[in-house]
C-alpha cells in the first residue's frame, strides 16, 4: 500500500496525475531561492530556454550569466564567483557538464570544494529524439566518485523544486541530475524532502522484495508495486534522490528481511545508482539483487517512453526481474 | 609614482632570497619544477612586497587583493614569496610536496591559508580569475584581481574561453601576467605549437595588452600601473622572463622545466645567485 506519511498525489495511479519534466523544478526553485538569498546566481551555456535557466534571468537579470556555448569555462568562472561568495548554479546538458567539463569539476569545484551547485538536464534515455550524443548515462558514476559531491536525482517537478532549495543552503559543492521528460508528479509540497533522505512510497507487511530506484523512475517503481501486490507479491518501494551521501539507515531499513532488492536507474548499471546500493549491502547486508539500467550500451533516437521500454525500464520489466528473484 | 633606486634595490634584495629558498625547497623536495619559479621570481616578489593589498597576518581579509596563480607548478616560486612576505615561518617552505606538508606539490586552497585557489591543472586560472572579478564587481567591491599564467597553457581551449569571457564582461578589475618564458615540457613553445603571435591574439579579444621585460621590477610595475589605468578593457601583460634566472648554467634551457636540482648542483645554484655568477662576492658563497 502507499505510504500515507509520504503524503504523496492523490491522483497516483489514476491519468489525473499532473505531469511535468525535473527541469521545471529547476525553474520554480532557482526563483524562489534567488528571492530569499542574494548570494544565488545562475549561470547557462547557451541553453536557457530548455534548461528553465530563463525563468531565473526573467525574474534576476542581473543575477543571470550567459557564458556561451563554454561549459568548461561556466564551471571555472562558477568556482571563481563561489570563491567571492556567490552561489553559483550551472545549467546545462548532464552531457556536457559534466561531461565536457569533468576535469574542471573535479579540480576547481570539488578538490577546491566551493559551493556551485551543477545541474545536469536531458540526463538519460528519456531525452528522447535527440539520440545518443545527448542522452547523459554516466553522470551519476562520474559526480559520485568526487570526494565531497552530493549526488541528487530528483523523483519530479515537485521535488525537484525542493532539491534546488536544499542544495543553495548547503555548503560544498552538489550535482543534481534533471531531465526533460513529463513524468508524474507523485509527490506533493507536503512530502518530507532533505538532502541524504530516502522516501518510502510502498509499504508492505513481511514484503520480500524491495524496489530501490533514484529520479523520475520513482513513478515506475510505484506502479510495477500495485501490479505486483495483485499477484501476491508483497514489496516497499524506496525512492532514493540522493544518491551521495546514501541514506544508508533507510537501506538497511527496506532490505532487511526481504529475498532480492531490484535497483532502477535511467543510467548505466555500472558505476551508478545500483551500483552505489550494491556496493553498500554487499558489505552491510549482502541480499540478491538484478540491477536495472542501461546494459553498456548507448541510448538512440525515439519517443520516451518506447526507449525506456527498450532498455528495460518499464513497469513489465521491474516485475520480471522480480519473479526472476523470487524463483531464485 | 616611479620606485626609487633604493627602493628597487630593496625589492631585488628580496627576489634573491626568495630564488634561494627556492633552491633550497627543491633540492630538499627532490622533485618539482625549477625553471618557472627562478623566472617569476622577480614577479611575485614585486606582487608579495608591493603590488598587493594583503596583510598576512589575516590571509582571508575580505578586502584584499586576489593573486590567482594558474599554472600551479610554479608554486614554489609563491610558497617562497608568501613566506618571505610572512605568510608562514621561511623554514617550513623545506616541507614542500613532503606527507602531511601544507605545501602540496601543486597548490591546494583548503590546506594553505592565502592561496585563493586549488591549480595545477593547465588552463583554469584565467576563468575562476574571471568569475572573481565577476562576482567582485556586481557587490560593487573596488579590489584588484591578478591571474599568473603560463606561456604553455594558452594551448588550452578554456583559456580562450576565459577569454572570450573576460572581454565580453570588460573586467578592467582583471590583469592578468603571462609567464612568457617561452618553454614548456617538450620544448620551446613555437615548436610544440606555436604561440605567436599572441599580444595579437589577446587584443582581438578584447583585451588591453602590454609586454614588458619581467626581470626589470621598475617596469613590471609601471605596467601593472597602467592597467589599473584601462577601465574599459581586461589586460594581460605579456612578462618576457628568462626561465631559470639567475642562475646562468640552466637558462633558457627546456630541460629545467620539470626537475629538480641535486644538492651537488644546489650548492652551485645557490652560490651563482649569491654572486650574481661571481660578480660580486658573497660572505656565504
Amino acid at each position: 500500500m502507499l505510504n500515507t506519511d509520504a503524503k504523496l498525489s492523490s491522483h497516483i495511479f489514476t491519468d489525473a496525475i499532473e505531469k511535468a519534466s525535473t527541469r521545471d523544478g529547476f525553474g520554480k526553485g532557482s526563483v524562489e531561492i534567488g528571492k530569499n538569498d542574494p548570494r544565488v546566481v545562475v549561470l547557462c551555456a547557451d541553453l536557457s530556454e530548455s534548461t528553465r535557466a530563463e525563468w531565473f534571468q526573467k525574474e534576476f537579470p542581473e543575477r543571470f550569466v550567459e557564458m556561451g556555448v563554454a561549459e568548461q569555462n561556466m564551471a571555472t568562472v562558477a568556482s571563481g564567483m563561489a570563491a567571492a561568495g556567490k552561489i553559483p548554479f550551472i545549467a546545462s546538458y548532464a552531457a556536457f557538464s559534466p561531461g565536457r567539463n569533468y576535469e574542471q569539476i573535479r579540480t576547481t569545484i570539488a578538490l577546491n570544494h566551493v559551493p556551485v551547485k551543477i545541474c545536469g538536464m536531458h540526463a538519460g534515455v528519456s531525452v528522447g529524439p535527440d539520440g545518443a550524443t545527448h542522452q547523459m548515462l554516466e553522470d551519476i558514476g562520474l559526480m559520485r566518485m568526487l570526494p565531497g559531491m552530493t549526488v541528487i536525482a530528483p523523483g519530479d517537478s515537485e521535488e525537484a523544486r525542493k532539491v534546488v532549495i536544499a542544495a543553495a543552503q548547503t555548503d560544498g559543492p552538489v550535482y543534481i541530475r534533471f531531465s526533460r521528460a513529463v513524468t508524474p508528479v507523485f509527490t506533493t509540497s507536503e512530502t518530507p524532502f532533505e538532502i541524504g533522505k530516502a522516501l518510502q512510497l510502498w509499504k508492505s507487511d513481511d514484503a520480500t522484495i524491495a524496489i530501490l530506484s533514484t529520479g523520475s523512475l520513482g513513478y515506475t517503481a510505484l506502479v510495477a508495486a500495485e501490479a505486483l501486490e495483485k499477484e501476491g507479491i508483497r514489496s516497499t518501494v524506496l525512492h532514493v534522490p540522493t544518491v551521495k551521501p546514501l541514506d544508508e539507515a533507510a537501506v538497511l531499513d527496506a532490505t532487511r528481511r526481504v529475498r532480492g532488492v531490484v535497483t532502477l536507474e535511467e543510467h548505466q548499471a555500472a558505476g551508478g545508482f545500483g551500483s552505489a546500493i550494491a556496493e553498500f549491502l554487499s558489505q552491510h547486508q549482502p541480499v540478491p539483487m538484478r540491477l536495472l539500467g542501461i546494459k553498456n550500451m548507448f541510448g538512440q533516437s525515439g519517443d520516451p517512453d518506447q526507449l525506456l521500454e527498450h532498455y528495460g525500464l518499464d513497469s513489465l520489466h521491474i516485475q520480471e526481474a522480480v519473479r526472476d528473484l523470487m524463483e531464485g | 609614482m616611479a620606485l626609487t633606486d633604493t627602493e628597487i634595490a630593496k625589492l631585488e634584495k628580496h627576489a634573491e632570497g626568495i630564488r634561494e629558498t627556492i633552491i633550497e625547497m627543491l633540492v630538499e623536495a627532490k622533485s618539482g619544477h625549477t625553471a618557472g619559479p627562478l623566472g617569476m621570481a622577480d614577479i611575485c616578489t614585486a606582487f608579495y612586497f608591493h603590488i598587493l593589498n594583503h596583510h598576512p597576518e589575516e590571509p582571508d581579509w575580505e578586502d584584499r587583493d586576489r593573486l590567482i596563480l594558474s599554472n600551479g607548478h610554479i608554486c614554489p616560486v609563491r610558497y617562497a614569496a608568501m613566506a618571505h612576505a610572512g605568510y608562514f615561518p621561511i623554514k617550513e617552505c623545506l616541507t614542500l610536496r613532503k606527507f602531511g606538508s601544507r605545501l602540496q606539490g601543486h597548490p591546494e586552497r583548503l590546506r594553505l591559508p592565502g592561496l585563493e585557489t586549488t591549480s595545477g591543472p593547465l588552463g583554469e586560472g584565467l576563468s575562476q580569475a574571471a568569475g572573481i572579478a565577476y562576482a567582485l564587481r556586481m557587490d560593487g567591491k573596488k579590489q584588484r584581481v591578478y591571474c599568473l599564467v603560463s606561456d604553455g597553457e594558452q594551448e588550452e581551449g578554456n583559456v580562450w574561453e576565459a577569454a572570450m569571457f573576460a572581454g565580453k564582461h570588460k573586467l578592467h578589475n582583471l590583469t592578468v601576467v603571462m609567464d612568457r618564458n617561452n618553454i614548456q615540457i617538450d620544448g620551446m613553445t613555437e615548436d610544440v605549437m606555436p604561440l605567436e603571435p599572441i599580444a595579437d591574439k589577446y587584443r582581438a579579444f578584447n583585451w588591453h595588452v602590454i609586454e614588458v621585460d619581467g626581470h626589470d621590477m621598475s617596469a613590471f610595475i609601471a605596467a601593472v600601473d597602467e592597467a589599473k589605468a584601462i577601465f574599459e578593457k581586461p589586460t594581460i601583460i605579456i612578462a618576457h622572463t628568462i626561465p631559470g634566472k639567475g642562475v646562468p648554467e640552466i637558462e633558457f634551457d627546456y630541460r629545467w622545466h620539470g626537475k629538480p636540482p641535486t644538492a651537488e648542483e644546489g650548492k652551485r645554484f645557490l652560490k651563482e645567485i649569491r654572486t650574481m655568477s661571481g660578480k660580486v662576492p658573497h660572505e656565504y658563497a
